[in-house]
């Protein structure tokens, strides 16, 4: 039976404001336990919350960045649970009206434009942390993390496949980093997703049963969750089953999902509006004056890139992923006047020597002036594709220009003409058994000569002349 | 007198005349404290020490010239108002030792203008309740006869004050709890308009009607607590930002110009023929004084303490959530689990009535009822509310009595939960409204048992209510009586 995948992701994005949603305690990451608390975030008896007005205004830019209708009049509402890390047995969340509705994020799929739904992007408060210590047996509360500003994204079931669903969340993270409301970093915990997966018949309306996926914690486990997910539900299918609807968890070092819980009935959380807190009202001015403040998103780069800079599709999705990096493509784009060369430099050679240092385009030794300043070099003719390869490593390791890297280290191509067909002449009379077979018809033979000149002129002489004379005096 | 038996004004009066000192006036409220609280039970902490050093500090201060007016009176606090380093119970063993690092905004305020503490006064478990017998601890005994209820949850607040245990003292009313107690002890009891004052610090029972007030000998001593504790807070998101006028200038000793409204559906059977004809001569009293008189309905009375034990109990089920023994207060020994440990502290740490509204409120919420209860109770909510801004329009005054009797005997209703809800059947629709009201002595009983009028007001119009029960009460002698102990 084919089948198609149907699948929704929920994404809890951390807002990256000063201090936390209802409190004044600092947004802290990696401090030491309960440190970063007050009576209001732990909890205590009598405290009330105080909305943080900054969270307010980045829900309302990232709402506007997805295409999202901004509610005027939006609450709060309390979702009620006991945990310990929950320190008032509700958290303060939003159910009916929440701030943003109804707008999507566009995909690359196979080339082509896809439009993901985005349902609903609510605001809400983190819970603390539980720490389980196996010596004493005890669980340890750190409520450093309770009361951090949360934003939960809920996309339509508009995903069809794992891959799909990477997309998604990568283009849900850069968009979010573009407006710079939240790190949005899985391993640092700061960007979450569930995952709701189903599926059905190709060609069936109704939805099957579906499985969520919780606290996945990378995009490739996301994908490699939903891959086992949609095959585990096939088979199930395939033999007659029923997929029983529950939540599971992703053992990412056998690669399987495995089931949550036990006999545990659904949670009835017992919404009701937030009393302690009045509704939101933004106006259309407040949004106007948001709106404002969202320069160029992902997409219209994107867009612009492929026609100012007559970039493939693909090419201009790599390099919009972040602010930072188109910033500097087209920096070294306009100087360099070549943003094609400029393109494949960048998504080769550069993010090859970032991404082994684990380091982001912020922190490339290299500026776009001095990558420009290379590729014009290599115009020129004063140096080699193959030599600038060294030429971008030095600048990288060492912080140099390229006119200071190829001066010292003696790089210069070599075009003269004479000097090449010389090296040529030494090793055509060095090498007479070779050129003896060359003559009589072994083609092959063609690249030794050529590495061996390459090799006398050290990689400095410039491949095309050395190709074009090489064959004329070879056949002399 | 006294100078426990007298007023704030009095009091203020005095040390500014340099008639008295504040160490005085506290030595004399410790005293009958005391004299007569093993037999009142009103306190749950006494704090001597720390009152008397203040009231050195006040003398010492108005000596140096910088005392504010009421520099140096000592107030008590009820038992569900945070006071940083000494213990705040709500009257529950799950509070039991609970010590606040951090003061209620109420609280801050009155030390910001020289107050000092008594202590921490008795009240029904977690403020649910019309008797404060469902107190963790004890019961408080009514001043005026000592085998009745002084009425609750503010029962501590109503009999300190009743009792010269104190000048005066606040309290909470979330259905009814500072009027009722004034009623039952013969003393004024203010509930200010819903976001007049602070909520920051009150531990609470239900988010949308607590208010906090003062329990007071008289209506100037009630104007000048409101001065202090009223006004915007930062902290509270639902408090008010409207401006805080001279509560002291409402203090004029005519109606003239004013109309009270008397509703029908408060003058019915049930309500004691002793408090119904004094409650009648009181809106006489009012009409001499230049009010006119004219009759109002208010349809949906009927439903307020239905509506009210929907609310009131479903956010109370959320609010006291926290307590779970993980962070703070009780928690229970020998627990297997965590499930354990929640079921267990809660079922020893709350008291019956407290666990009783715990599950209405939880059931009245849950799925599948939540729009037959909790969201039907808002919309009738909206009704009653209506009822007032209907009669608003043709009164400035509603009056009522404030209770359909007068204190009953402890233990006379603590069986029947229902009997004992009907006794708040006249303040409720009050917090369900979010007006103002407030309730002074009208008369005794033949049995010598205080009978409270309650007056009410418009929203923020705290100086037409305060106008109209000061222009009462200086036409009578009510306030003059003090209970004999």
């Amino acid at each position: 039976m084919n089948y198609e995948a149907v699948i929704g992701l929920e994404v809890h994005a951390q807002l990256q404001t000063n201090t936390k949603i209802f409190c004044g305690c600092e947004t802290a990451f990696g401090e030491e336990a309960n440190t970063r608390t007050c009576p209001v975030c732990i909890g205590m008896p009598g405290v009330l919350p105080v909305l943080n007005k900054k969270a307010v205004e980045y829900i309302i830019k990232t709402g506007l960045a997805t295409h999202c209708s901004i509610t005027p009049s939006s609450r709060f509402a309390r979702k009620n649970y006991f945990y310990p890390d929950l320190p008032k047995g509700y958290q303060i969340s939003q159910y009916e009206l929440p701030l943003c509705e109804k707008g999507y994020v566009e995909i690359l799929v196979d080339g082509k434009v896809k439009r993901v739904g985005i349902t609903r992007i609510h605001l809400e408060e983190d819970a603390g942390k539980n720490l389980h210590t196996s010596e004493s047996g005890a669980s340890l509360v750190d409520l450093n993390r309770a009361g951090t500003p949360l934003m939960e994204i809920v996309s339509e079931p508009d995903i069809r496949s794992a891959d799909e669903a990477a997309e998604y969340l990568k283009k849900l993270r850069s968009i979010l980093r573009y407006i710079e409301v939240s790190d949005a970093d899985m391993e640092k915990g700061n960007f979450r997703c569930d995952c709701n997966v189903s599926i059905r018949p190709v060609g069936a309306k109704e939805y099957g049963t579906r499985a969520e996926v919780k606290n996945v914690n990378s995009f490739k486990f996301v994908q490699k969750a939903l891959e086992y997910e949609i095959k585990r539900q096939a088979q199930i299918l395939d033999e007659g089953g029923r997929v029983v609807q529950e939540t599971r968890l992703f053992d990412s070092s056998k690669g399987v999902t495995f089931s949550m819980r036990s006999k545990e009935e659904a949670h009835d959380y017992r919404y009701f509006p937030e009393p302690d807190l009045v509704p939101i009202v933004t106006s259309n001015e407040t949004i106007e004056a948001i709106r404002k403040t969202i320069t160029e998103l992902p997409e219209a780069k994107r867009n612009r890139f492929v026609k100012e800079y007559e970039l493939p599709e693909y090419d201009a999705d790599m390099l919009t992923q972040s602010r930072a990096l188109a910033a500097y493509f087209e920096e070294a784009a306009k100087l360099s006047g070549q943003p094609k060369v400029i393109a494949n430099w960048m998504m080769g050679e550069l993010m090859r020597l970032l991404n082994a240092e684990g380091k982001e385009i912020e922190q490339c030794p290299v500026r776009p002036d001095r990558l420009a300043g290379m590729i014009k070099m290599i115009n020129d003719g004063t140096i080699s594709t193959k030599i600038a390869k060294t030429v971008f490593e030095e600048m990288y390791g060492t912080g140099k220009d390229a006119e200071t890297v190829v001066k010292e280290k003696g790089l210069v191509q070599v075009s003269d003409t004479g000097a090449i067909e010389t090296i040529i002449d030494d090793v055509i009379k060095a090498n007479p058994a070779q050129h003896a077979d060359y003559k009589g018809g072994k083609d092959k033979l063609f690249g030794f000569f050529v590495g061996q000149v390459m090799k006398a002129s050290k990689g400095k002489a410039n491949p095309e002349m050395v190709n074009e004379l090489l064959k004329k005096k070879l056949a002399e | 007198m006294e100078l426990h038996d007298l007023t704030i004004h009095e009091l203020r009066g005095m040390l500014e005349k340099g008639e008295t000192t504040s160490r005085a006036i506290t030595e004399s409220v410790l005293n009958r404290i005391k004299a007569v609280d093993e037999k009142v039970k009103a306190y749950i902490t006494v704090t001597g020490e720390a009152a008397l050093s203040q009231a050195d500090r006040a003398d010492k201060d108005r000596k140096a010239g910088t005392a504010s007016a009421v520099h140096g009176i000592p107030i008590a606090i009820k038992d569900n108002m945070c006071t940083a380093g000494t213990r705040t119970t709500c009257a529950s063993k799950i509070l039991g030792n609970f010590i606040p690092p951090y003061d209620a905004t109420v609280v801050t305020r009155l030390n910001g203008s020289g107050i000092v503490m008594t202590g921490k006064v008795n009240m029904d478990e977690f403020a649910m309740g019309s008797s404060t017998e469902n107190s963790a601890f004890f019961a408080t005994k009514n001043p005026w006869d000592l085998g009745r209820i002084p009425g609750g949850s503010s029962g501590g607040s109503a009999a300190a004050v009743a009792a010269g245990e104190c000048i005066a003292a606040l309290g909470s009313d979330t259905g009814g709890s500072i009027r009722q107690p004034a009623a039952c002890c013969g003393v004024v009891g203010l509930k200010p308009t819903y976001g007049r004052v602070s909520r920051y610090g009150l531990v609470a029972f239900a988010s949308s009607l607590d208010q906090i007030g003062p329990l007071t000998k008289d209506v100037t001593d009630a104007a000048i607590v409101m001065n202090i504790i009223a006004g915007h807070d930062p902290k509270d998101s639902t408090s008010a930002d409207i401006a805080v006028p001279d509560y002291t200038r409402s203090l004029v000793k005519d109606v003239k110009g004013m109309t009270v409204g008397i509703p029908k559906e408060y003058f019915i059977e049930g309500v004691d023929p002793e408090v119904d004809k004094a409650v009648r001569e009181a809106v006489k009293t009012l009409e001499r004084l230049g009010a006119k008189v004219v009759d109002v309905s208010l349809p949906h009375t009927g439903y307020a303490v239905a509506t009210y034990y929907i609310l009131a109990t479903s956010e109370a089920s959320s609010n006291l959530a926290r307590y779970d023994g993980v962070k703070y207060g009780f928690r229970a020994q020998g627990a297997k689990d965590l499930l354990d440990l929640y079921m267990k502290s809660r079922s020893q740490g709350f008291g019956p009535e407290v666990k009783r509204r715990i599950m209405l409120g939880t059931y009245a919420l849950s799925a599948g009822y939540y729009d037959a209860y909790y969201k039907k109770g808002q919309q009738v909510r909206t009704l009653i509310k209506q009822d007032f801004d209907e009669a608003f329009k043709k009164v400035d005054i509603i009056a009522t009595p404030t209770a359909p009797t007068a204190a009953f005997k402890i233990g006379e209703k603590s069986s029947d939960p229902l009997q004992m809800y009907l006794s708040d059947i006249f303040t409720i629709s009050v917090n369900l409204a979010g007006i103002p009201g407030i309730s002074l002595p009208c008369g005794f009983t033949t049995g010598n048992l205080p009978i409270g009028l309650q007056l009410l007001g418009r929203n923020f119009d705290e100086e037409s209510v305060l106008r109209a029960a000061f222009a009462y009460e200086q036409a009578t002698e009510w306030h003059k009586k003090r209970a004999k102990l």
